[in-house]
């Protein structure tokens, strides 16, 4: 086995990120205990870890992931639903996406979420507005991508379709749909994406709702093993987020591709 | 947001616009501020909920004439550039060294990839014990949010060189120094503008969602100051001015990417 071997590198490259973080860890600890780091600044990371179990007890973290869970739903739910729909609008009337599309990519990356006061006013401090910021800010994409994945659809397999003489509706579940779906699904991914930071932020900045909710509890009551220890944990729940996405889109794709 | 940190980027390309498409896009705009004047003097709402056109398109002149607002936007303008060029340059170099090594792409870069898209602002009560409650913690917030896409894109960006161009290169016996200045920085100026364009998004809303959450200066302070006051129309006129402004910056930094793609002599 060599250094630069395809073998070595598969394990060692991982050992070396793993061992890396831990040794982070390792050397914060160590600072802390010989008090170059103050630990009413950084709690010890094995207070921080011992407090995750405390605070998934004692702050009915279930209760507060399903909360999240269920805003994340409802706001999934829309986002297909309308994205899907504002985008297949778009590809029907060329001149609505001409007219339609800059903006909408404008709105991709426009600080939606900046917003949260409007929304808070009209629907109040409420699980509404969490889901509406959610659905909003993860919308662009959503449209953006399957306006161009059925767009992009081969005209050839548009003119096969058309040489068996399929109607409007087969030619659509048949080609167009099948055709675009690789693109949907990446522009759901990003949307969902952004759901999710919107969900978790908005219920942090509004103090209302679930996981984000208990970030700030925690660190109003000065609770900092419990903070550092519920962020680390919301992080965690949104990697392993991303990772059944991006698992989900693998998944999907090479049955209906 | 941070769309092109996922590989994806929505920059449509300008082209000429025909009389129908210019005369859609103002129907649909007139339609949308009739709904807006007719459900603000309906009454179905609150009406201070929803201001009518008029006293909005006031506000927005108010506070476009008020020194506190220029005050405050210096304020917010200066984190952002700290944030930037912090989160950028530490972006940049360890960019440089995700993107130059396999080894320790392998080792690293699926943490940049998962972590990056995780919310930020739930970092902001560390920040505050770090940095204060004063502008550091928001420069801290805005460099954090903004560190991952600079990465990801310029890593990408790095790899994505033609093998020619550093083939070349080599040939010339070009130097570390002039490899950089004059194939690798060149060859990857799209990638690097697009990932601080991306970056400078994504600090924006770091910084002021942080300044809405706990501060006394910032236009994230001003806007939920006038929340908090109920003023409504200031609120949503600082927003449509802060929308302006973010998606101005953008397209201006789009166009300056799309237009060294666009230089001849860049290949």
């Amino acid at each position: 086995m060599t250094l630069s071997g395809p073998a070595f590198r598969r394990f060692a490259a991982p050992a070396l990120g793993l061992g890396t973080v831990i040794g982070a860890f390792a050397a914060v600890e160590g600072l802390i205990r010989a008090g170059v780091i103050n630990r009413f600044v950084v709690p010890l990371p094995s207070q921080v870890l011992a407090a995750i179990p405390r605070i998934v007890a004692e702050e009915s973290v279930p209760h507060r992931f399903w909360q999240t869970t269920q805003e994340a739903l409802a706001a999934s739910v829309l986002l297909v639903v309308v994205g899907i729909a504002l985008g297949m609008l778009m590809f029907r009337f060329r001149l609505l996406r001409r007219a339609c599309e800059t903006s909408v990519a404008a709105l991709a990356s426009a600080p939606i979420v900046l917003m949260y006061p409007l929304f808070l006013v009209i629907f109040g401090r409420s699980g509404t507005t969490i889901v509406m910021i959610a659905f909003v800010a993860g919308l662009p994409p959503v449209i953006l991508k399957t306006v161009e994945g059925l767009a992009g659809t081969r005209s050839v397999l548009l003119d096969v379709g058309r040489s068996f003489r399929l109607s409007k509706a087969q030619l659509f579940r048949k080609i167009l749909l099948p055709a675009a779906l690789p693109s949907i699904f990446v522009g759901l991914r990003v949307g969902l994406i952004f759901m999710l930071i919107n969900i978790v932020g908005v219920e942090f900045l509004i103090n209302f709702g679930g996981l984000g909710q208990l970030i700030n509890e925690l660190a109003e009551r000065y609770d900092l093993p419990g903070t550092y220890g519920a962020i680390l944990f919301v992080i965690l729940a949104s990697v392993l987020f991303f990772v059944v996405l991006e698992r989900a889109e693998q998944w999907l794709l090479p049955r209906t591709a | 947001m941070a769309a092109a940190a996922y590989g994806l980027d929505f920059a449509a390309p300008a082209r000429a616009q025909p009389l129908r498409v210019w005369a859609l896009r103002a129907a649909i705009i007139a339609v949308l501020l009739a709904i807006w004047e007719i459900v603000a003097r309906s009454g179905w709402l609150f009406q201070d909920v929803v201001p009518t056109l008029p006293v909005i398109a006031r506000a927005v002149l108010r506070t476009l004439s008020d020194p506190a607002f220029y005050r405050n936007l210096k304020v917010t303008a200066g984190e952002i550039a700290a944030a930037l060029v912090i989160g950028g340059t530490a972006g940049m170099v360890i960019g440089l060294m995700l993107g130059s090594s396999r080894f320790l792409s392998l080792a690293y870069e699926a943490f940049i990839h998962y972590v990056g898209p995780t919310p930020k602002i739930i970092f902001f009560p560390i920040m505050i014990l770090w940095f204060g409650t004063g502008p550091g913690s928001k420069i801290a917030m805005g460099a954090l949010s903004c560190f991952f896409p600079i990465v990801i894109s310029v890593a990408a960006g790095m790899r994505q060189i033609a093998p020619v161009l550093v083939r070349v290169g080599r040939s010339f016996r070009a130097s570390p120094w002039q490899m950089t200045r004059l194939v690798y920085l060149p060859a990857m100026r799209t990638p690097v503008v697009n990932g601080l364009r991306l970056g400078l998004g994504i600090a924006i809303i770091g910084t002021l969602l942080a300044e809405t959450k706990l501060s006394n200066q910032g236009l994230g302070y001003l806007i939920i100051q006038s929340y908090a006051t109920f003023d409504m129309p200031r609120m949503y006129a600082l927003l449509i001015v802060l929308f302006v402004l973010a998606i101005g910056l953008n397209a201006l930094l789009g166009r300056y990417a799309a237009r060294d793609l666009s230089r001849p002599d860049m290949v």
